[in-house]
């Protein structure tokens, strides 16, 4: 039987209602998820180009405040965390945020509050059971990375705009795709391969001034000349950075760099190499296929109760709603009760707020980035506060529920022995067991 | 009943609480004479051999020597409730009432149901039904007196905290409580703190973190220990509560019925040690609720009232578990006090509630129909709507006749 310590290890924790395909083993659950289609349903959302068009509509009448993007964007994560409530496919759901937060955009620049989540939904989402430099490639032409990382206003310096503006190049996109998104500097890449490398991505940008905004190639951005990288050489042009991707997108290094990212993220903080390895092989052997590699995280060992993840601000949020049942009704985008955003306001107290990690590679999966005291304290009295609110059900069955064997007898002793339904639940959610997934 | 969890929670809009005390109004106003009714639920479930002791029952001492103070008297001992009883020295207010004829304990009470869980028995408490029901005996009540009254429907003051099951229903009712420190006591740190002890990852932290916020480990290790006395500080959040609570039912047009909720009476351990603290809290926002009361106490009925009694005997670490028969306090100007209510159902083994508890002889819905009919006027015809199941006989003779 599936452990629940291992479906909180894939999922987002366990919900009462989810449907959990009692009775398949782990391989066929977690398999079950990827192989049927993305179940999510997203309410009210529009394409990337509604949201560069209300952009470009409050730039040019230099309105005060936010009001053309800001309800695209309360409508996005509205529905986006409704989905990460209620999902019932939860390990697809936790792969689409860990691929987020591989290729992170964050709103502390660029101006991607506009575009963040539509990013997620075209560039991420339908990419997590595809082939990987297939994401890599949606990712690298959204407006949502080339705004966040600068690539949009990058210049060839030998091109037509070059020569005229005395602009050049920004290596900001090209330097951490290198480095965060693909081969990492353990392929051993060098200043010169990143400068190549920004000058095969010259021209990818952002129009903002046609009838859809959105990827534009800019011939006249474009460095002249084919560059080479990392050994290969890759021609002028639009292309030459869709060959230059694809080359990054299904090297070697890439494969070990993110096997070694999907192991961390899944099963510890210090991988193993066999379990890197594990992974890293069934990449190669498939051409960068992410279904694959995603179940075959479920063969490596199961580190066990108290062995597995330190939950993150936002792991650890959701699971408590999640244990409480918290959504089911839409969440309206601009109601401040709403599940949605209580769960983002909780992301926010507890030291992780949604879509703003402080830098392009994302938010840490180290337990010791996110166990300082005040940060367990502040889960303590955000639970507590939480409890509160429940006044129905038995505490008992919410841990069963949320942590089954894994909830250890001192808890549910403790837990027996509380005066109230607020102190039991705050007790769960303060234990140790309930802080790994 | 089962009710889905889907349903368990109320919203988590507007995460008041404060301390383990909470309060929430339901109100009916009409005028200045209105009856006024507060409601003070003891979650946790308090022992009310301890709270009113029956020093003049041999066989208190068999079972609990322990745990029992001094006669009425002497040093730190009883106040004497007329002889048989005597009151824990921490309810000097309470005692004080007593002595005005204000003060009316009620001894051997227990709901109708039978549950030894604090969660079941504080729904069937609140519901006043051997099941949890949707709704709570107090609202129910609210709705019928707001019917008869003809009294347009959100009344209540409503501002801002989770309502207990006690007042929610189909009356629609307000909530309020003060902005302040959101956060566990001391206890339930000390609760977390042990949990996460022996933890590599988060029990440096816990530790750390809370001793930064001034709490020391030291505070629950002092178990048996008796209380310190208490300091001049600023008051604790159930007075602050019962302040605002007494203020706001004296307003003319103001709300006319209140919960309130206090915990920390989950004794299991060091209980000598640990009960002084919540009842001198209780006692302390009674005295509170009079003074917010002013001229209105008089006019007023305070019920305390918990999920279930615990067990006679003490258990093998200084404390007492889960039980059935206890105490309910009425307190208030319209209370006929001056005496112990109920039937002593003495504490011979044989005369135990299965040989462990002390045997209920008072249904507390009785109590609580009592106080309704008698005081709030609640028709006797709506008793059976207001606490459906079993029949209940009010109990009279609780509130001075008008």
């Amino acid at each position: 039987m599936r452990p629940v310590s291992a479906i909180n290890r894939f999922g987002w924790g366990q919900r009462e209602s989810a449907r959990d395909g009692a009775g398949l083993s782990l391989r066929d659950w977690l398999a079950h998820q990827l192989t049927g289609p993305d179940t999510a349903t997203f309410r009210g959302v529009s394409p990337c180009a509604d949201g560069l068009i209300a952009l470009r509509e409050q730039r040019r009448t230099k309105v005060q405040g936010d009001p053309l993007v800001k309800p695209i964007f309360q409508g996005e994560v509205a529905t986006q965390m409704d989905t990460l409530l209620l999902t019932d496919q939860p390990f697809r759901e936790r792969l689409a945020w860990f691929w987020f937060n591989h290729f992170t955009v964050s709103l502390r620049q660029g101006s991607t509050r506009a575009v963040i989540g539509a990013y997620m939904r075209e560039a991420i989402r339908p990419h997590v059971t595809g082939r990987f430099s297939d994401m890599l490639l949606a990712v690298m032409r959204h407006p949502a990375m080339l705004m966040y990382l600068d690539n949009a206003s990058s210049i060839g310096p030998g091109s037509v705009a070059g020569r005229k503006s005395h602009h050049g190049l920004n290596e900001n996109l090209a330097r951490e795709c290198l480095e965060l998104h693909t081969v990492s500097p353990a392929a051993g890449y060098n200043q010169g391969d990143v400068t190549s490398f920004a000058a095969i991505l010259t021209g990818w940008g952002v129009d903002m001034k046609a009838d859809r905004p959105g990827f534009v190639f800019r011939e006249k951005a474009h460095e002249p000349g084919p560059k080479t990288l990392m050994g290969q050489t890759f021609p002028e042009g639009e292309d030459g950075g869709v060959q230059a991707l694809h080359f990054l997108g299904t090297h070697p290094a890439t494969y070990r760099h993110i096997a070694t990212q999907m192991v961390r993220h899944f099963v510890s903080d210090t991988p193993s190499p066999a379990s890197v390895r594990h992974v890293e092989t069934v990449l190669r052997d498939s051409e960068g296929d992410l279904q694959a590699a995603s179940l075959a995280l479920a063969d490596l060992p199961d580190p066990g109760p108290g062995g597995g993840k330190f939950r993150s601000p936002m792991d650890y949020a959701t699971a408590v709603l999640r244990a409480l049942s918290v959504g089911g009704e839409p969440s309206r985008p601009d109601d401040p009760h709403s599940p949605a955003h209580q769960l983002t306001s909780a992301f926010s107290t507890l030291g992780q707020p949604l879509w703003t990690a402080p830098l392009p590679n994302g938010w840490s999966d180290d337990a010791a980035d996110w166990c300082a005291p005040a940060d367990m304290l502040a889960r303590a009295d955000w639970a507590w506060r939480v409890a509160a609110h429940v006044r129905s059900g038995d505490p008992m069955d919410i841990a069963d529920i949320a942590l089954g064997p894994a909830l250890r007898p001192q808890t549910r002793t403790a837990m027996h022995h509380a005066g109230s339904r607020q102190d039991a639940l705050a007790l769960l959610f303060s234990s140790p067991e309930f802080q790994r997934r | 009943m089962m009710i889905s969890r889907r349903t368990a929670l109320l919203g988590l809009a507007g995460s008041w609480t404060l301390g383990r005390s909470s309060l929430a109004f339901a109100g009916s106003s009409g005028g200045p004479d209105d009856p006024r009714l507060v409601v003070v639920i003891l979650r946790g479930a308090l022992d009310g051999l301890s709270a009113v002791t029956p020093y003049g029952d041999p066989g208190l001492v068999t079972y609990r020597r322990a745990l029992v103070l001094p006669e009425p008297g002497q040093e730190g001992g009883l106040l004497d409730l007329g002889g048989f009883y005597g009151l824990h020295p921490s309810l000097a207010n309470l005692h004080g009432l007593y002595g005005e004829g204000q003060m009316l304990p009620i001894h051997a009470v227990a709901g109708h149901y039978r549950s030894r869980s604090h969660f079941e028995a504080q729904d069937y408490l609140e519901s006043g039904a051997d099941e949890r029901l949707d709704s709570g005996w107090l609202n129910r009540a609210v709705a019928v007196l707001q019917g008869k009254a003809n009294r347009p429907d959100g009344y209540g003051l409503a501002m801002g905290l989770t309502v207990p099951l006690l007042l929610r229903g189909a009356a629609r009712v307000g909530s309020y409580a003060p902005a302040g420190s959101q956060h566990p006591d001391a206890d339930l740190y000390s609760q977390i703190l042990a949990l996460n002890a022996h933890d590599p990852v988060t029990g440096p932290a816990f530790r750390s973190a809370l001793k930064a916020r001034g709490f020391s480990e030291a505070s629950r290790m002092d178990m048996g220990a008796p209380t310190a006395p208490e300091k001049s500080r600023k008051p604790d959040a159930f007075t602050r509560l019962s302040t605002a609570a007494g203020q706001m039912l004296a307003t003319p047009h103001g709300p006319r019925i209140a919960a309130l909720e206090i915990g920390g009476w989950d004794t299991h351990a060091g209980q000598l040690g640990r009960l002084g603290s919540p009842l001198a809290q209780l006692d302390r926002g009674i005295g509170a609720l009079r003074q917010g009361l002013g001229e209105s106490w008089k006019r007023t009925v305070v019920l305390a009232m918990t999920e279930f009694g615990r067990t006679v005997r003490i258990n093998g670490t200084g404390g007492t578990d889960h039980g059935t028969g206890t105490v309910a306090f009425l307190a208030g100007g319209a209370v006929a006090g001056g005496k112990v209510g109920g039937t002593w159902p003495g504490l011979r083994s044989s005369q135990l509630f299965e040989n462990r508890d002390l045997a209920p002889t008072t249904d507390l819905r009785a109590v609580a129909a009592g106080v309704l009919c008698d005081h709030l006027h609640l028709p006797s015809r709506a008793v059976a709507t207001v606490f459906p199941g079993p029949a209940v006989d009010p109990m009279k003779g609780l509130v001075v006749p008008v």
